[in-house]
């Protein structure tokens, strides 16, 4: 995917014109650099008084806690969240009204809203109405609602993205409803959401710093009780920056690697649901390899 | 309710501040997404990396981050803008990262013919992309591409972290001042989804017009 789409073997003259390009965009973005690094250090950034505290342990230890209490949240928030997300999309596709409403409006309602508002509504609004817990259980609750509501969509489509003989040929061995989803239906749908579910993982992992608003001590918040002590909020907020690159990164890898394995195996499209960010790019560029 | 019409004021002006910090920041996004998109696959090894290199960090960066370093760091370092001005270029960023990879997987579905035919006829690499390619693959992802718009509309609550006074942080604000969370809880939910939802459903109908299925 790294191969340039749109120029295939090059001429000479082409060649040349390239040469030079390369040559000028590289000046280009030396030189860019070269600002940034200068201006950064008028400013006093690179002072070894800013980004020393960094390097030690301590300091590091807190930041490890800090990503500690990210994947406590965000592991705790995936278990809830994924638990509630395949009851409601159980209960969208049932046949009866009384099941099917209520999660619909659950899920249309909660999708359609900012985690921000969510988050924010859970910390300042409960206590008022008189449930008092740790600021943890907040954001997790948070976390919870908006991603059972994402996940519900997404394992809606992945049951729906199977094809229709399967439940008909379930049927006809004499299956009832509820046994043709646990037997036949769900065991495959499973698999085709996988590289969904670890997407919206990502997300999740992501959205957990907004943590931050609640003064629940996940990275970007220790990010910023270590740039006020020692000064130095570029370095502490970057360093916070990286890690999430890191381990985003590796993670996405992984949902490429399953989705790519997937197509092969199965044949099978990915899931795309509409609002959901990480997971439209997902679907397009899926879309995109299989008309290559 | 009485909360929420007492302050009805404050929520219009507060929708109004989203909607113009939306639309502004999906502007400059989408101007970012199709230059980066056009960087990852021009044939200029320089270009191509920084493209990647700009997606790579910025998408796996969390936006509350992202804006916690821009309005709180870089003044540091000497850059400083207004608290509208950060979450415009922080979200602009942000998504373009989103559209440019949109974009990309979007150029990928256009007939290899079509870059060929552009090329036999003599055009260049950026005219072959201008007139031939870009037409193409925009239409092919309007879909991704209205997602990415609604998720912006949602993102933009994040303004608030940097005390932009947009609807959640107005809500945020509201919340602390009466007291009285549930109405403006549903105040607020219901501003949302009044964006939202037609949002949703104006990508839907544009998708029918323009969309090509291949």
């Amino acid at each position: 995917m790294t191969a340039p789409v749109l120029a295939d073997t090059l001429g000479p003259r082409a060649r040349r014109r390239v040469l030079l390009a390369s040559l000028a965009t590289g000046a280009v973005l030396l030189v860019a650099l070269v600002l940034a690094v200068r201006k950064l250090d008028a400013n006093g950034q690179l002072d070894s008084a800013k980004w020393r505290p960094l390097t030690q342990w301590s300091v590091l230890k807190f930041f490890l806690g800090g990503l500690g209490n990210t994947i406590r949240a965000a592991g705790t928030a995936m278990v809830f969240a994924v638990t509630i997300a395949a009851v409601l999309a159980l209960a969208r596709l049932a046949r009866t009204r009384a099941l099917r409403w209520p999660a619909t409006l659950y899920v249309e309602f909660f999708r359609g809203l900012p985690l921000y508002i969510l988050i924010l509504f859970s910390w300042l609004g409960l206590p008022i109405l008189g449930l008092k817990w740790e600021t943890f259980w907040y954001l997790v609750l948070g976390l919870t609602v908006y991603n059972s509501a994402v996940l519900a969509e997404i394992f809606r489509a992945g049951i729906l993205s199977l094809d229709k003989g399967q439940s008909e040929a379930a049927y006809a061995v004499g299956l009832g409803y509820w046994q043709a989803m646990a037997t036949v239906i769900v065991p495959q749908a499973v698999r085709r959401m996988v590289p969904a579910i670890v997407s919206q993982l990502v997300t999740l992992l992501k959205d957990t710093s907004l943590g931050v608003v609640i003064f629940y001590e996940e990275l970007l918040r220790r990010a910023r009780i270590s740039a006020e002590f020692f000064q130095n909020p570029v370095h502490s907020v970057l360093l916070v920056a990286l890690i999430y690159i890191a381990v985003n990164a590796t993670l996405s890898q992984v949902a490429t690697r399953l989705e790519a394995r997937q197509r092969r195996r199965y044949g099978a499209a990915p899931i795309a649901v509409a609002g959901v960010e990480d997971l439209a790019v997902t679907s397009a560029k899926a879309g995109a390899t299989g008309a290559a | 309710m009485d909360v929420v019409l007492d302050n009805l004021d404050l929520f219009v002006g507060g929708l109004r501040t989203t909607v113009s910090l939306t639309l502004l920041s999906y502007a400059a996004a989408f101007v970012i997404g199709i230059v980066v998109a056009a960087f990852r696959v021009s044939p200029v090894p320089p270009l191509r990396g920084a493209g990647a290199l700009f997606v790579g960090t910025i998408r796996n960066t969390p936006l509350a981050v992202l804006m916690v370093l821009f309005f709180f760091g870089l003044p540091d370092a000497g850059v400083i803008y207004s608290s509208f001005t950060s979450a415009v270029i922080v979200l602009a960023a942000y998504t373009g990262s989103f559209i440019a990879e949109t974009v990309r997987a979007g150029v990928n579905t256009v007939a290899v013919g079509q870059g060929e035919a552009a090329r036999a006829l003599g055009l260049t690499f950026p005219q072959t992309l201008r007139i031939v390619v870009l037409p193409q693959a925009l239409r092919a992802v309007v879909a991704p591409l209205g997602s990415l718009f609604i998720a912006l509309i949602k993102n933009s609550s994040l303004a608030a972290i940097i005390s932009v006074p947009e609807l959640a942080g107005t809500a945020e604000q509201l919340i602390s001042d009466t007291a009285q969370p549930l109405p403006i809880f549903i105040g607020v939910a219901v501003a949302y989804l009044v964006l939202t939802l037609p949002a949703g459903a104006l990508v839907n109908a544009l998708e029918r017009r323009v969309a090509i299925v291949r």
